[in-house]
């Protein structure tokens, strides 16, 4: 029988396979930042070990950074401390590290990419959840936590039990304006939090074809939302033609064994998946979060739900208790939800692509008087081709804060966050409690939703907007 | 690591579905580089809240915490293991755990126990209707027991066979890891050349 691309990647990379043990598994790119790394570099000094593969490790601070006054010392002692903790690790123990001011610096997971070292075929894992990004490239790629960080820097390698296979294939073309954004957050609609766990799953499918590698890292993204181990797309030109000539890709020669490896990564067509959704992207609308959990979301042009309308008694009361904590009434059309502040950025939506749909809606508009636009680079590279390309200076006239790269107001761990009370349009990956600052109140939203909502300060998509007044063409 | 074999402690019901690492213990409270005082974080929203459980002293000293499915989603933070630890948890009890959660619990020593849904409804009337009363969770048998007479709840838990020899062994995973390092050698001397490196030799 056939394989499936994940149990090819898994089978390539098994170091020891033993009965009634997990396996121990190879890891081709350990990825590290400052929050989740400190304790694992404790435990290696505590036993007087060692990283095995520098050489395969690459850090970077993001999630403690400040986006403005990024020259400066960091404010806050706390987050400081675990900067230039992360710093001292690095240079104990050799690891290449881009730092806040660095060139390279960034989110890890639009680093990696941006490199080149993210490839098909790879094992990548990072103390990250959404680490599943890295599998738009057909890597597995996924999060793990600081005991698994020590383990991966002191042997290179992960104790894994084989995951179950999951396939989701989105048949049709996504209609125009509607995103990979909307297409996930659909998804994790129709499964909900849970309904990925324990599979590996591999998007497949017309609409996972038409969607550039930006798409499909922002798909991939947010397996972890509904719960699944990691998500992964079968490369093809579209992924090759994104890794050729980046810094850390192989060339030459390299290069073509380099493909012709990866152009067998794919499943095999008598390969049988423990399990399959398929989902139509014709009929997928502009889509946003109601609730606290990426599962509660609804088409834009919906209603906040009734609690009662969930049969299951855990549903209704999530639903009951995620109301009462976004401060909105059943029934509310979506598009009248007045928001505080929109944030453009993150893992998620932070690459060039993102920045360019973005500037694009927002071109010859003026963002909402009363909301607050925040636009912020996944990464210094990205932040640096945004201001080539001019989009820096479209943000800035339409009354938007231009800022450095980092995590940003995804996670409420740095300045930029939600007051209590203050409602957010966000394209980042989680709308939990507090998630964004104490009491703040997200709604996840796509680019096109985020810019237009901007300009209206309630929820909107593109094609609510009056045309651009004084356009620059 | 301490090894785990059988644990009773106060039985502490947290009545609500899909946990996330957030709610376990915000961001904010990432900031330490030691593994001890996060407990300060934990749940540290609703703990604002007077009718919170675990600001209901009935509870207090709680070890058992008894939480409705999908605890512990989302961010892949181990300090969620941490504070609940801190705290003084040695067991949480869920009919649905997420992944890297409950990875996290096995490699840090907390037991995730994961019973049927009727389990947990069983144990939260329980605990409401005798607050502050015990759940003893045997990890050799895999059994969750609290109460007594014809009412006594008795169930098994599901935990993987490796997970819990390592729990009950108490054991490093990392100490058995290095046990193989020739295969790791072995691994990788068969690595492509075109495979990416962060630093060029």
């Amino acid at each position: 029988m056939g394989r499936t691309l994940s149990e090819k990647v898994w089978d390539e990379h098994v170091v020891r396979s033993s009965e009634g043990e997990p396996d121990l598994l190879y890891i081709d790119l350990h990825l590290i930042h400052e929050v989740t790394s400190p304790q694992a570099f404790d435990g290696l000094r505590l036993n007087g070990r060692t990283v095995r593969r520098p050489d395969l490790t690459l850090a970077t601070e993001d999630h403690n950074v400040p986006t403005l006054d990024w020259d400066k010392p960091i404010a806050d002692p706390v987050s400081k401390t675990q900067v230039d903790t992360l710093r001292k690790n690095a240079a104990d123990f050799g690891v290449r590290l881009h730092p806040l001011g660095d060139v390279e610096q960034g989110i890890v997971h639009v680093v990696g990419p941006q490199l080149g070292l993210t490839q098909p075929g790879m094992t990548i894992v990072c103390g990250d959840s959404h680490t599943s990004t890295h599998g738009a490239f057909g890597a597995i790629a996924f999060g793990i936590g600081t005991s698994e960080v020590e383990h991966v820097l002191a042997t290179q390698t992960l104790m894994q039990a084989k995951p179950k296979t999951m396939a989701v294939t989105i048949d049709n073309s996504l209609p125009e304006g509607v995103t990979a954004k909307d297409m996930v957050l659909s998804l994790i609609a129709h499964t909900g939090t849970g309904g990925g766990q324990g599979y590996i799953v591999e998007y497949r499918g017309q609409a996972i074809e038409e969607l550039s590698m930006e798409g499909r890292m922002t798909v991939c993204n947010m397996s972890i939302e509904w719960g699944a181990k990691a998500g992964l797309i079968a490369p093809d030109q579209t992924t090759f033609d994104y890794i050729e000539g980046r810094p850390e890709a192989p060339s030459g020669a390299e290069w073509d064994a380099a493909v012709a490896h990866w152009k067998s990564l794919v499943t095999d067509p008598d390969a049988v998946f423990d399990k399959e959704i398929v989902l139509d992207a014709s009929e997928m609308t502009p889509f946003v979060t109601w609730g606290t959990n990426p599962g509660q979301g609804v088409p834009l042009g919906a209603s906040v739900p009734f609690p009662e309308q969930y049969e299951n008694a855990e549903d209704r009361i999530a639903a009951e208790k995620a109301l009462e904590y976004m401060g909105l009434e059943a029934g509310t059309p979506m598009r009248e939800v007045k928001v505080d502040t929109v944030f453009v950025g993150s893992c998620t939506n932070g690459r060039i692509e993102d920045l360019r749909l973005a500037a694009e809606i927002i071109e010859g508009h003026t963002v909402d008087a009363d909301t607050r636009l925040l636009v912020v680079p996944g990464s210094v590279r990205v932040r640096l081709q945004a201001q080539e390309e001019g989009l820096d200076k479209i943000f800035i006239a339409a009354g938007a804060e231009w800022r450095g790269a980092g995590c940003s107001m995804c996670l409420g761990m740095n300045p930029d966050t939600l007051e209590p009370g203050e409602r957010s349009a966000s394209t980042s990956n989680r709308n939990f409690e507090g998630r964004q600052g104490k009491g703040g109140r997200t709604h996840l939203v796509s680019i096109p939703v985020a810019a237009a909502t901007a300009i209206r300060g309630t929820l909107s998509s593109p094609a609510d907007l009056t045309p651009a007044t004084t356009g620059s063409n | 690591m301490d090894a785990f074999t059988t644990h009773t402690g106060v039985g502490v019901p947290l009545r609500r579905s899909n946990v996330d690492t957030d709610q376990i213990i915000p961001a904010v409270y990432l900031k330490r580089v030691t593994r001890d005082g996060f407990e300060d974080g934990l749940f540290s929203a609703w703990r604002n809240d007077p009718t919170f459980v675990l600001n209901d002293p009935s509870y207090s000293g709680g070890s058992v915490l008894v939480a409705g499915p999908d605890f512990g989603t989302g961010s892949s933070r181990e300090h969620a293991v941490w504070a609940l630890q801190n705290y003084g948890f040695r067991v949480v009890i869920s009919a649905r755990f997420a992944d890297i959660f409950r990875g996290n619990s096995g490699k840090a020593g907390l037991l995730a126990a994961q019973v049927d849904e009727k389990v947990v409804q069983r144990l939260w009337d329980y605990l409401a209707d005798q607050p502050g009363a015990s759940i003893t969770v045997d990890l050799e048998t895999r059994t969750v027991r609290a109460g007594e007479g014809p009412d006594a709840i008795e169930d098994s838990f599901d935990i993987d066979d490796y997970t819990r020899w390592r729990l009950l062994e108490g054991l490093d995973d990392i100490g058995i890891t290095l046990g193989h390092a020739d295969d790791i050698d072995s691994y990788e001397s068969t690595r492509p050349s075109w495979k990416p490196a962060t630093i060029k030799s």
